[in-house]
């Protein structure tokens, strides 16, 4: 935790500390303890007066059918991205890991993604698929499949999800290809040896080895599903067709913004707080095991 | 044996070209589309090659806008996007590095307690405050100003753990050292950590600078004016009029300056991208 040769001086280190904890005084904590503050008062109609009110704006928002959706629709968008996203990456890494020429531009070519911002990523997808202009689109039309995103919610759905599995390729692809080259190529070739088939070798072996990696990259993919999706959803559906695909930040922002209902949404924050600490206790717990066999 | 490897590598090679494919197609679309008149767009009837209104669309983007109310040229969107992931990239740098180095170089009260604090900053997106952060930025009269766009999204721990990280690595023997020629903390900072941190600082910048360029949900709430607005937010005020009116090439030009960037940046500087991604695990 600390250097054995330190230098002993009385101001200096609070200075060189100021900076960084004002900015996180400022604009984490007062704005978190505020989040808190606000789940438990009630504003009447007009803003004149606050009420504190316990939990009622948790009990409130609990009672809602609209909320117990958003929060199976997040898990569902969550697994789906995150499954998705990871199985075609492990495919392409798999595939990149081999000794192949022209290796390394395979990589450049598959990583830039990670760069193109999620409401960027909204805009390119709505344009491929929209209903009547979209290239796509004509492409299902021309099969005989009434492709409507606008107006129907599954539609709208499934191309949210696929949208942001599109954009995690990269980073999943990466952190794969990564892992897949830290295993010692002595296993493959011992497996190779012992005869064992491809896909039985692939299961066998790769997968239980890759698992610190899996499951690193599960948890990081359902943290960006929770969150990084809000551009993506804003620029595609902004929540709809009749909330089909608002998930639980989107609702947050609406609420918040649209209704006005600052106590609901604040409930919502702590709502969401409590889980993403759940998920991150989560990651280190198992970060630190190491899940290998 | 060695003809099935011949197989397999053929595979492979086809495998990774479907994936480049899919991970390429949509942004061929959007290249392709802005040098596109809007009314064969408009009309569905779009070509898969490229047509021959580039420097018009290009140009109308950057220093008109859309003909549409919202008329901002994306030249200055792509000012105030720069500005701000700028701002976001060294100021969390410079903050971090000095915070990391009085936590790992220094011995005085409170410090486990500060670096904690610093510390749980990783745990909460801002998307989950964002309403009381927003009341906070307008409390400090900081709508519609780059400290306002920047400061909210510096308070984060990543990079300070990755320096304190980095610092426990340097040899003692580089403090002793310096410490016999005299120098005292603020000059064997500036002498020999610092440079010793520059591959560090660079890795970082480049993931920052990508965060910062592509921020959302902040900037939306937060600006106002409309010469304030960053290029993400630009894109999405730019397809909320009716379909029939949105001018399709200057959108999809519009995402193609979004995304150049970034983009470019990952591709120039792999290495160093690649090493930050890892390391920030961002």
């Amino acid at each position: 935790m600390q250097k054995q040769a330190v230098f002993q001086s009385k101001l200096l280190p609070f200075a060189l500390v100021a900076p960084q904890l004002a900015i996180v005084l400022i604009f984490f904590y007062w704005p978190a303890a505020q989040a808190v503050l606000q789940s438990f008062l009630l504003q009447d109609a007009f803003g004149l007066s606050t009420s504190f009110v316990w939990f009622e704006n948790y009990q409130d928002i609990l009672s809602q059918p609209d909320y117990w959706a958003a929060i199976v629709r997040t898990f569902v968008f969550s697994f789906a991205i995150a499954f998705s996203s990871l199985s075609f990456a492990l495919l392409l890494a798999v595939m990149a890991d081999k000794p192949l020429r022209g290796g390394t531009l395979y990589r450049t070519l598959l990583i830039w993604p990670y760069a193109v911002a999620p409401p960027v990523v909204g805009v390119l997808w709505v344009f491929m698929l929209h209903p009547s202009l979209g290239i796509l689109a004509r492409g299902l039309r021309g099969m005989g499949i009434d492709w409507n995103p606008l107006l129907d919610g599954n539609q709208a759905a499934l191309l949210i999800i696929l949208a942001a599995a599109w954009k995690q390729i990269s980073y999943n692809f990466l952190f794969f290809l990564a892992g897949l080259q830290s295993i010692p190529r002595s296993v493959f070739e011992a497996a190779a040896i012992d005869g064992a088939r491809l896909m039985r070798r692939f299961w066998t072996v790769t997968f239980p080895l890759l698992s610190p990696t899996i499951f690193f990259l599960l948890v990081i993919n359902i943290v960006y599903a929770f969150f990084d999706t809000f551009g993506i959803i804003d620029t595609m559906t902004r929540g709809g067709p009749a909330k089909a695909t608002e998930t639980m930040v989107y609702k947050v922002y609406v609420d918040g913004l649209l209704g006005g209902n600052l106590g609901s949404s604040a409930a919502q924050s702590v709502i969401l707080m409590i889980m993403v600490i759940g998920l991150t206790a989560v990651q280190f717990r198992f970060v630190e095991r190491k899940v290998t066999y | 044996m060695v003809e099935q490897e011949g197989i397999q590598r053929y595979v492979a090679h086809a495998i990774l070209w479907i994936g480049i494919a899919i991970v390429a197609f949509p942004v061929y679309l959007a290249i392709v589309a802005s040098t596109q008149e809007n009314a064969v767009i408009a009309n569905g009837q779009m070509s898969l090659l490229p047509g021959g209104h580039f420097l018009q669309t290009y140009y109308q983007t950057i220093f008109v806008g859309t003909s549409g109310s919202t008329r901002e040229p994306v030249g200055t969107m792509l000012l105030n996007s720069l500005v701000m992931a700028l701002l976001i990239a060294f100021g969390k740098i410079a903050i971090s590095i000095i915070s990391a180095y009085a936590i790992v170089y220094f011995r005085f009260p409170f410090r486990m307690a500060m670096f904690w604090l610093i510390f749980i900053t990783l745990m909460l997106p801002v998307e989950v405050r964002i309403y009381p952060t927003y009341k906070t930025v307008a409390d400090l009269h900081l709508l519609d100003s780059y400290a306002g766009l920047a400061l909210p999204l510096i308070a984060s721990a990543t990079a300070t753990l990755l320096f304190r990280q980095f610092f426990m690595t340097v040899p003692e023997e580089l403090l002793e050292a310096s410490r016999i020629d005299g120098a005292g903390p603020l000059r064997f900072f500036w002498d020999t950590l610092l440079p010793l941190s520059r591959t560090n600082m660079a890795a970082l910048f480049v993931i920052l600078f990508i965060l910062g360029w592509n921020q959302y949900l902040w900037p939306l709430l937060i600006t106002t004016r409309d010469d304030m607005q960053t290029i993400q937010i630009g894109i999405r005020k730019m397809i909320t009029t009716t379909d029939a009116l949105t001018e399709w090439p200057v959108v999809m030009a519009t995402a193609v300056l979004a995304m150049l960037p970034p983009v470019l940046v990952v591709v120039v500087m792999q290495k160093l991208f690649v090493r930050g991604l890892v390391e920030t695990e961002k």
